[in-house]
């Protein structure tokens, strides 16, 4: 098939450290002609009409008012990963275009994410890692001690897909498992990982050693869990963010952790991302941060380009998008 | 009169505070064997006839002495300090026990030689050699805190008909987690994100920054004893394929409820594992276990995990294996010594974890270890079934 038959779609840019990645491009090129935005605007008269789909990338390019008026046949925008919450779903779709996201393949990963933060966080692992190889280290100390994950209650924020998963693998580990979400969950469901709902989300916070943050960031969740939140926690509790860093108010967390209101954060997620680099919550002890790795494994991230090529593919064709997101 | 701590037999009165062992109803004390006391000298004069008095009668000139003196009396290196053991570990050691730290035993040995019956290992201290056996007439039992005891010579400590005991429940649960902490954090490349995330240097989150799935790969459990089943017990959770080797395979059921695969040949495991998990005993057998051959069979997109002592693995063939990518990873929470000298090659690899040896760095750990070599202990002293012994081979 001559590439002039394939459709036009739009990406930020190719290779380096945020594009389209180097060894997904042969499975692209099969189905798209792919532009940069570099090329597209050194040819905006020619190219503007034949881009139909665009590929954002981890949040690139931004979906801009500017950007649709511009683009008169654009059916599909397609985004990496679950979040969509940087895209303006209802801008989109006034403009006759549909989105779509890749929910189910991201859940795997990002629950292990879970479960590897609140394990590093509780036993002290990257602290324990520095001072194992520190220069300065001639012995290690006796009463350096952690806390056990097993058999300690895990509270979850957020029973969805990656909730879930999160509780089926806590399970194993022997903890108690609550959990808060706009909807009950099946009986059977619940009985599965021995989860046990939580209607008021302060019955969660009170009771357990650890809080872990499984929530779609939308306007009821931002700033979901503020000071009076951290305070209902039990001073020995840890809070574990793998959603969204706007879930949490920073700046109370900051305080909590400085007071000792709770013992200790792991956050995957942070606002902005990075954060700047004279932000208290790079200065505190009791705080592990990953660079939103929750969704990075070779094998998660081909499987999503190969979701966003369907959902491009079936949005072009007409037909019904698979994991298409609705305003 | 004063009358404090614990009584000596059943009569008399009753000491205060918990009594878990149920010494207090009397089943430690009047058991057929008097543990032997031994009055410091200048309480000897007092108590001239100690011998022939009744155990009424002794009750009574006992009661004066310090109360220590009714307990028997075990030897640790110190409390608190760098390495001695923790305020409330001793707390809960001395409720039961009079505790003679090393510096008192050397600063008295003729006075504390005789007194002591047992010794209680912490982290490998004190050294138990022949010169501190020979000194320790009325030795009975050494326990150790935790369940390694490659650092005990066991036939020697046999040849003075001393018992030796470990704590193998209370290691299980928390080295099992560190297991799959160590697992996680290799896998997902937390410790390296931990410090981009930190950096002053980092300006923006690379997209093409990766870690492997630990959902769905394929787990090689090297002993599974306690400790590497419930590995594969959380391990299944993560919808790992789950392979084993062992001395002996474990039963149908036990495989079964875990999904575990025997391998009779540890090079199976080897070839088909992403994650090489090491959880078995320090023994002359184990010594070496994982060398250039091993870590040649090993998928060179593999993780290797030790939870279990550093010498299982030639440390020197894993440098070399880690430079030269014949393995992906290594997150060692054991080495061999510990720490390792500060110029080591280890130390300065990026694809490495290593923590402090904290498998059972935790605080319910720490009093649970203490617990159970407690019962030991009592059980060694009291002439009765002894929890967990642990014989020369």
């Amino acid at each position: 098939m001559e590439s002039q038959e394939l459709p036009y779609v739009l990406v930020d840019c190719i290779g380096g450290r945020l594009g389209v990645y180097e060894d997904h491009l042969g499975f692209l090129k099969k189905h798209f002609h792919l532009i940069t935005m570099k090329e597209y605007l050194e040819n905006k008269t020619l190219l503007s009409k034949k881009i139909r789909a665009i590929y954002v990338w981890y949040h690139k390019p931004a979906i801009n008012e500017e950007l649709l008026q511009s683009l008169p046949n654009l059916k599909v925008v397609a985004s990496s990963g679950v979040g969509i919450d940087h895209l303006d779903l209802k801008l989109i779709s006034s403009y006759g275009v549909k989105v779509s996201n890749t929910p189910f393949i991201v859940s795997t990963d990002t629950a292990d994410m879970g479960m590897a933060l609140m394990l590093a966080s509780s036993r002290r692992l990257v602290e324990g890692h520095e001072m194992a190889v520190s220069p300065d280290t001639e012995y290690f100390p006796a009463d350096w001690l952690g806390v056990e994950v097993s058999g300690a209650t895990l509270g979850i924020l957020g029973m969805g897909k990656i909730g879930y998963k999160v509780a089926e693998r806590a399970k194993a580990f022997e903890m108690k498992i609550l959990y808060h979400n706009r909807n009950q969950r099946k009986k059977e469901e619940e009985s599965a990982v021995g989860a046990v709902y939580c209607k008021k989300m302060d019955d969660l916070l009170q009771q357990s050693d650890f809080v872990l943050l499984a929530v779609t960031l939308t306007p009821q969740t931002h700033k979901l869990i503020g000071k009076r939140e951290l305070e209902l926690m039990k001073p020995t509790a840890t809070l574990i963010n793998i959603s969204r860093g706007l879930i949490v108010d920073q700046d109370a967390l900051v305080e909590a952790l400085q007071n000792k209101v709770i013992k200790a954060a792991a956050l995957d997620v942070t606002y902005p991302e990075p954060l700047p680099r004279d932000h208290p919550l790079l200065k505190l002890k009791n705080v592990i941060i990953t660079p939103h790795i929750g969704s990075a494994t070779k094998k998660t991230r081909w499987v999503m380009m190969e979701e966003m090529v369907e959902s491009i593919e079936a949005g072009l064709a007409g037909l019904p998008i698979p994991h298409e997101v609705l305003p | 009169m004063r009358i404090s701590g614990r009584a000596r037999g059943g009569t008399g009165a009753f000491p205060t505070g918990g009594d878990p062992t149920g010494e207090r109803a009397g089943t430690g004390w009047q058991g057929h064997r008097r543990p032997s006391l031994q009055l410091p000298q200048d309480r000897a004069e007092e108590c001239a006839s100690f011998e022939e008095t009744s155990p009424g009668q002794c009750f009574v000139v006992i009661a004066q002495v310090m109360a220590e003196g009714e307990l028997p009396a075990v030897l640790i290196l110190d409390i608190g300090g760098t390495h001695g053991i923790l305020e409330d570990i001793a707390a809960l050691l001395k409720k039961h026990f009079h505790l003679i730290t090393m510096k008192e035993f050397l600063g008295n040995k003729e006075e504390m030689r005789k007194k002591i019956q047992s010794v209680y290992v912490f982290e490998c201290r004190p050294t138990i050699d022949r010169e501190l056996l020979e000194s320790l007439p009325n030795l009975k039992v050494i326990a150790n805190s935790g369940v390694g005891v490659d650092h005990l010579d066991l036939k020697m400590i046999s040849s003075f008909g001393v018992k030796v005991t470990n704590t193998p429940h209370a290691v299980a649960d928390p080295t099992a987690d560190i297991g799959m902490a160590l697992m996680l954090a290799s896998a997902r490349r937390l410790v390296e994100g931990c410090h981009i995330a930190l950096s002053p240097g980092t300006k923006y989150f690379a997209v093409d920054w990766l870690g492997v799935e630990v959902t769905r790969a394929t787990l090689g459990i090297i002993g599974m004893g306690s400790i590497g089943y419930k590995v594969a017990q959380r391990a299944r959770a993560f919808n790992m394929r789950i392979l084993y080797h062992n001395r002996n395979r474990r039963r149908k059921e036990e495989e079964e409820a875990v999904g575990a695969h025997y391998c009779a040949k540890m090079e199976d495991l080897l070839q088909q594992s992403d994650f090489v998990m090491l959880v078995v005993n320090l023994t002359p057998e184990t010594h070496k276990l994982i060398g250039k051959k091993e870590l040649g069979l090993m998928k060179p997109t593999a993780t290797l995990i030790n939870i279990s002592r550093g010498a299982v693995i030639d440390q020197d063939a894993l440098v070399e294996a880690l430079q030269n990518k014949v393995i992906r990873a290594a997150a060692l929470d054991v080495t061999y010594p510990e720490p390792l000298p500060r110029d080591h090659p280890l130390l300065h690899l990026n694809n490495i974890i290593i923590t402090p040896h904290i498998g059972t760095a935790t605080v319910h750990a720490t009093r649970m270890m203490a617990e159970e070599a407690i019962a030991n202990m009592l059980a060694v002293l009291n002439d009765q079934p002894i929890p967990s012994e642990v014989f020369p081979k």
